[in-house]
C-alpha cells in the first residue's frame, strides 16, 4: 500500500503496510538512517523525532500515525533555527562519545527548547529522562542545552 | 583470565616497526610503517585505499588515517594528533579517516583492555617525525643547504637563516622519492612545545554524529542489500527440535527463512532460526511468526539462585586451590586482635551498547566482504575462516564506528553470523539483534563472591588478609573473564597474604566488561577496605594512607600488575583535598572514597551522596587520575573519566543479569537499568601528571566508582553494602 509522507518538508510516496513503524520506514526504505533504533518498545529515546514539532518514539509510532503530520529527523532538523541552535552547541560542548543516542537526545532537546527557551535543572531532567545514554553524556547534554538557550558559554 | 586484555603490557613496537614511504597515486607523501617480515616489498607503488598513516597531497590537505576502531573512547581524534604534533601541521586542516584493517601496514587495530595510549604513544609520534624529517630533508635538496638548519612551522619547511620557506604540498613529491629515515635518528619534540597534543580537541565525528550521518555499523548499506534477524535458542547453544517456517515465509516481504544448525562454542555460530526479508521490520514479523520447539540442554537447569546456593556450600569448604600466600595468614588472624570478615558478591552484568550487535556481509565466489562495528576485527576473521571453511586472505572487513563497545565487541559472534546469512542466501545482508537478542545473549561480565578476612593487631596494624573467591570455570582453568590476579592491592602491604579460589562450572557466556574483572574487585576490595578501617577506628582516607605506606613500586618494574603505592598516595591526597573530606555533613549525607588502580592508572573517587527514605542520590563526585606525563586530548580524557564514573554509579544502583532455567530473564531497558540524566551528579576531573609513561583512560576511572558510592552510603546511613546491585537494600 502506498502512503504519502512528509519528512523535512519533502514528500515521499512510501510502500508499505501501514502498521509499519515509522523508524522502520525512515531507515529501511528511506534509506534516512540517522534516527537510531536502540529498544523497539518507547525504553531508550534513540529513535525520537518530532511529529508536528512534538517529540515521539519513532519506533512505536505507525506510519499510518505519522502520514497526516509532518515528520522532522535529526537531517531535516538544523533547518529549525532552534534545532540549528541545538546542533552547534552539542558541537561546542562535544557531547557525543560514542554518539549512538545523539541524535535522539537532540530532537529531545530541541523539542524542549521549542517549549522552554530558558529551561529550568527540573525541566531537562523532566525532558530528556526518556533519552538512554550508554556512555553517560549526561552532563555535557545538560550543559549543551544551557549553551543552546543562552544560559551558559559553551 | 587472558592476559591479553587486562593490563597488558605494551609492546614496544618502536623498536620493531620500520617506516615506509612512496607517492600516492595521485601526487604527493605518503607514509605508513609495518612490521618487519610483514611488510611487501619496499618499492611496490603504494596506492588503492588509504593503506598508510599519513597522505599528505599536492594541493596541501593532510590526511591522517586512524587505525584502530572508534567505540567512543575519542581514539580516532587522539591516536591521529599524536602523528600530527610531530609531522607538524595545522591541526584545524587535517582530515582523519577510519584506515582499512590491514596488519601489514597499521599492526594492531584492536581496541581493548586501555592500551592503545601506551602501545601507541611512541610509533605515532615516530610516523609524524619521520614525515617532517622527509620533508625537511626533501627541502634542503632544494635549496642546497644542511637539513640541520632548517626546521619546521605547522604546514611549511622554513629555512630561517636563508629568509625562506616552502609548504609541505609543494615538498611531498620531492619527499616521497627520498628513502625513509632510521628511526633511532629521529629527533622528538619537547612536549613543552606542543601544539596539539595536551590541548583539548573536539573529537573529529562530533560535525557528522550531530548531523545524524551515517557512521555506525547498523547504518551500513550496500547495493541488493538484505535485512535478517536470528532467533537463538534462549537456553545458550540449545539447538532447534522443532520449527513451521511456513508462516514467517507466509509475511509480505520475507525473502528467506532457515534452521541454522550451529555449534556448541558459545563464541562461534549457535543454532537458530534466521529470517531474511526486505525489510528488517518484515524479517521481525516473519521471526515474531515462528513457533519453535528447543531442544533440551544440558545447561537448561542453571541459574542464579543455584550459583549463589553453591558459593555458599563452597566458602564453607576449604578452598580448591591456593593462588598466593605471602607469609602466613592462618597463623596471623589466629594471633590478631580482632579479625573483620564479609562476604561479598556481585551478579553478572551486560555491556548493553546502545547500538544492538549488527553486521553486514556479502558473500560470493567465496570471498566474504564484511562490515563490523568490532573491537577486535582479527579475531572475527580467524572465526568466519573456520566457521564458512575459506582462507582468511579471502575475507575482507571495514571497519565502522561503534555505538559503544565495552568490551561486548572484542567477540565477534555477530561477524560470523552475518557471514553465514549471506553465504545461505547468496546476497549481501545486514543482519541486526533485537535489543532483546542483545541482553539475552551477551558475554557477561562473571558473577563473583568473595569471603573476606582481615587481622588487625593492637594498634590498629592489618597484619593478616586473605581472600576466598569464588568463581567460575574447571579445574585450574576460569572461564573467560572470570580469573583474579593475585597482586590486587593490599597484595605486598600486608605481612601475611593470600588468595584462595573456589570454583564452579559455568554454561553462560562470558567476556570482558570496561576495566574487565576490576570492576568488581574496585567494589569489593575498596568496600571491604572500608569496613577494616571502620574497625581500626581510623578515618577511611587516613586508613588507606597508613596502608599504602611509604612511595614503593610493589611487584616488578614495567609489568601491568605492579603497583606504585606513592602514585596511589597522590591521587588520594588530591582526590580528599578536592572533595573537602572531612567536612561536617548533615544527617542522611556521606562522603565515601575508594582508589583503585587498573589498567596501568590510578584513580581515587570521592562521591557526596544523600540518602532518604531508601533512596540514594548522588549529589558529586570527584575524581584524581593518574596516567602518567602526558594528557593527549584533554577533552576526550575528561569524557572518558566522567563516563567511567557514571557508568559505575548506574551499575551499582541497578543493574544486575540474572539466570534462570539456563536463560537471561532480562530482556530490555526497562528490567536493565541504566543511569539516566536527573540521576547524573556532577563528576569533578582532576589530574595528577607525574613522570611515567601515558597511558590509557578508557577504563581505570570505573572501578573505583561502585565502592566511593557503598562507602557513601555507609557514611549516610551505616548500612554496609555487600552486595550489588543496591536495588532496594536501602528500603
Ligand atoms: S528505539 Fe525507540 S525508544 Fe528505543
Ligand atoms: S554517546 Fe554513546 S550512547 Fe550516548
Amino acid at each position: 500500500m502506498t502512503v504519502k509522507l512528509t519528512v523535512n518538508s519533502q514528500v515521499h510516496d512510501v510502500d508499505a503496510e501501514p502498521d509499519t513503524p515509522l523508524l522502520w520506514v525512515l531507515r529501511d526504505l528511506l534509506g534516512m538512517v540517522g534516527t537510531k533504533y536502540g529498544c523497539g518498545v518507547a525504553q531508550c529515546g534513540a529513535c525520537t523525532v518530532h511529529l508536528d514539532g512534538t517529540p515521539v518514539r519513532s519506533c512505536v509510532t505507525s506510519l499510518s500515525r505519522a502520514a497526516s503530520r509532518q515528520v522532522t529527523t535529526i537531517e531535516g532538523v538544523g533547518a529549525d533555527p532552534v534545532g540549528a541552535r541545538v546542533q552547534e552547541a552539542w558541537k561546542a560542548v562535544d557531547v557525543p562519545q560514542c554518539g549512538y543516542c545523539q541524535a535522539g537526545q537532540i530532537m529531545s532537546a530541541t523539542a524542549l527548547l521549542h517549549a522552554a527557551p530558558r529551561p529550568t535543572d527540573e525541566e531537562i531532567d523532566a525532558a530528556m529522562n526518556g533519552n538512554l545514554c550508554r556512555c553517560a553524556t549526561y552532563l555535557r547534554i545538560r550543559k549543551a542545552i544551557k549553551a543552546a538557550s543562552g544560559q551558559v558559554e559553551a | 583470565m587472558d592476559a591479553r586484555m587486562i593490563d597488558r603490557v605494551p609492546t614496544d613496537l618502536s623498536r620493531r616497526l620500520f617506516l615506509r614511504a612512496g607517492a600516492a597515486a595521485g601526487g604527493g607523501l605518503l607514509l605508513s610503517f609495518g612490521l618487519p617480515g610483514l611488510g611487501r616489498a619496499a618499492d611496490e607503488t603504494l596506492g588503492g585505499p588509504f593503506e598508510a598513516f599519513v597522505r599528505i597531497a599536492p594541493d596541501g590537505l593532510v590526511t591522517i588515517a586512524a587505525k584502530r576502531p572508534e567505540i567512543g573512547q575519542g581514539i580516532k581524534t587522539s591516536m591521529p594528533m599524536l602523528i600530527a604534533e610531530e609531522l607538524d601541521v595545522d591541526w584545524a586542516k587535517v582530515r582523519i579517516e577510519q584506515s582499512p584493517i590491514d596488519a601489514k601496514v597499521f599492526g594492531e587495530q584492536s581496541a581493548g583492555g586501555s592500551t592503545s595510549t601506551p602501545d601507541d604513544w611512541e610509533p605515532m609520534r615516530q610516523v609524524g617525525a619521520t614525515g617532517r624529517a622527509m620533508l625537511i630533508a626533501a627541502a634542503a635538496q632544494r635549496w642546497k643547504v644542511p637539513a640541520v638548519g632548517l626546521t619546521t612551522e605547522p604546514g611549511f619547511v622554513v629555512d630561517r637563516a636563508g629568509g625562506r620557506r616552502a609548504s609541505y604540498a609543494e615538498l611531498a613529491q620531492a619527499a616521497a622519492a627520498l628513502p625513509a629515515p632510521d628511526p633511532k635518528t629521529l629527533v622528538l619534540k619537547d612536549p613543552k612545545t606542543y601544539r596539539i597534543i595536551g590541548k583539548a580537541q573536539r573529537q573529529s565525528d562530533t560535525p557528522a554524529i550531530v548531523e545524524g550521518k551515517p557512521l555506525y555499523g547498523i547504518d551500513v548499506r550496500v547495493p541488493g542489500m538484505l535485512y535478517a534477524t536470528f532467533l537463538k535458542a534462549p537456553v545458550f547453544a540449545a539447538k532447534v527440535a522443532k520449527v513451521d517456517l511456513a508462516p514467517a515465509k507466509a509475511v509480505k516481504g520475507v525473502r528467506h527463512a532457515f534452521v541454522v544448525d550451529g555449534g556448541s562454542e558459545l563464541e562461534g555460530l549457535l543454532g537458530g532460526v534466521v529470517v531474511v526479508a526486505d525489510t528488517w521490520w518484515a524479517a521481525r514479523k516473519g521471526r515474531n511468526a515462528l513457533e519453535v520447539t528447543w531442544a533440551e540442554h544440558p545447561t537448561s537447569a542453571q541459574g542464579s539462585a543455584s550459583f549463589a546456593a553453591k558459593a555458599a556450600e563452597l566458602h564453607g569448604q576449604p578452598p580448591h586451590r591456593n593462588v598466593r600466600t605471602v607469609g602466613d595468614p592462618k597463623a596471623a588472624l589466629a594471633g590478631a586482635a580482632k579479625v573483620v570478615q564479609a562476604d561479598y558478591s556481585y551478579p553478572f552484568n551486560a555491556h548493553a551498547t546502545l547500538e544492538p550487535q549488527n553486521c553486514t556481509a556479502s558473500f560470493k565466489d567465496g570471498k566474504v566482504e564484511i562490515w563490523a562495528p568490532a573491537q577486535n576485527p582479527e579475531d572475527g576473521r580467524e572465526l568466519v575462516a573456520k566457521t564458512l571453511g575459506i582462507k582468511p586472505e579471502d575475507i575482507t572487513i571495514h571497519f565502522t564506528r561503534s555505538g559503544g563497545g565495552f568490551g561486548r565487541r572484542l567477540m565477534n559472534d555477530f561477524m560470523v553470523e552475518a557471514a553465514w546469512i549471506s553465504k545461505v542466501v547468496g546476497a549481501p545482508v545486514k543482519l541486526l539483534w533485537t535489543r532483546e537478542d542483545d541482553m539475552q545473549h551477551d558475554f557477561y561480565r562473571p558473577a563473583g563472591w568473595h569471603r573476606l578476612s582481615a587481622g588487625l593487631d593492637a594498634k590498629g596494624e592489618v597484619v593478616a588478609w586473605r581472600n576466598h573467591f569464588v568463581s567460575f570455570g574447571e579445574g585450574e582453568r576460569f572461564v573467560r573473564a572470570a580469573g583474579m590476579n593475585a597482586t590486587q592491592f593490599p597484595y605486598g602491604a600486608v605481612p601475611n597474604y593470600a588468595l584462595d579460589v573456589s570454583v564452579m562450572p559455568l554454561g553462560v557466556p562470558t567476556g570482558w566488561l570496561r576495566a574487565p574483572g576490576n570492576n568488581a574487585y574496585g567494589f569489593v576490595l575498596q568496600g571491604f577496605t572500608d569496613e577494616v578501617a571502620h574497625a581500626a577506628g581510623e578515618d577511611p582516607v587516613a586508613f588507606r594512607r597508613r596502608l599504602l605506606g611509604e612511595p614503593r613500586l610493589i611487584g616488578e618494574p614495567g609489568k601491568g600488575d605492579s603497583f606504585h603505592t606513592g602514585r596511589m598516595r597522590g591521587v588520594l591526597d588530591l582526590v580528599a583535598e578536592k572533595s573537602g573530606w572531612g567536612r561536617a555533613l548533615p544527617k542522611g549525607v556521606g562522603l565515601g572514597v575508594a582508589c583503585h588502580y587498573s589498567h596501568r592508572g590510578y584513580v581515587a573517587v570521592v562521591m557526596e551522596v544523600a540518602v532518604s527514605e531508601g533512596q540514594v542520590k548522588v549529589r558529586k563526585a570527584w575524581a584524581a587520575v593518574d596516567v602518567g606525563s602526558q594528557i593527549v586530548n584533554p577533552n576526550g580524557a575528561e569524557q572518558q573519566v566522567q563516563g567511567s564514573v557514571l557508568d559505575g554509579i548506574g551499575s551499582t544502583l541497578g543493574q544486575a543479569i540474572t539466570i534462570e532455567n539456563g536463560a537471561v530473564t532480562q530482556s530490555n531497558f526497562g528490567d536493565f537499568p541504566l543511569l539516566r540524566l536527573a540521576d547524573a551528579p556532577e563528576v569533578e576531573v582532576h589530574f595528577r601528571i607525574t613522570d611515567n609513561p601515558p597511558t590509557g583512560l578508557g577504563e581505570p576511572a570505573l572501578p573505583p566508582s561502585p565502592a566511593a558510592l557503598v562507602n557513601a552510603i555507609f557514611a549516610a546511613t551505616g548500612k554496609r553494602i555487600r552486595s550489588l546491585p543496591i536495588g532496594d537494600q536501602l528500603a
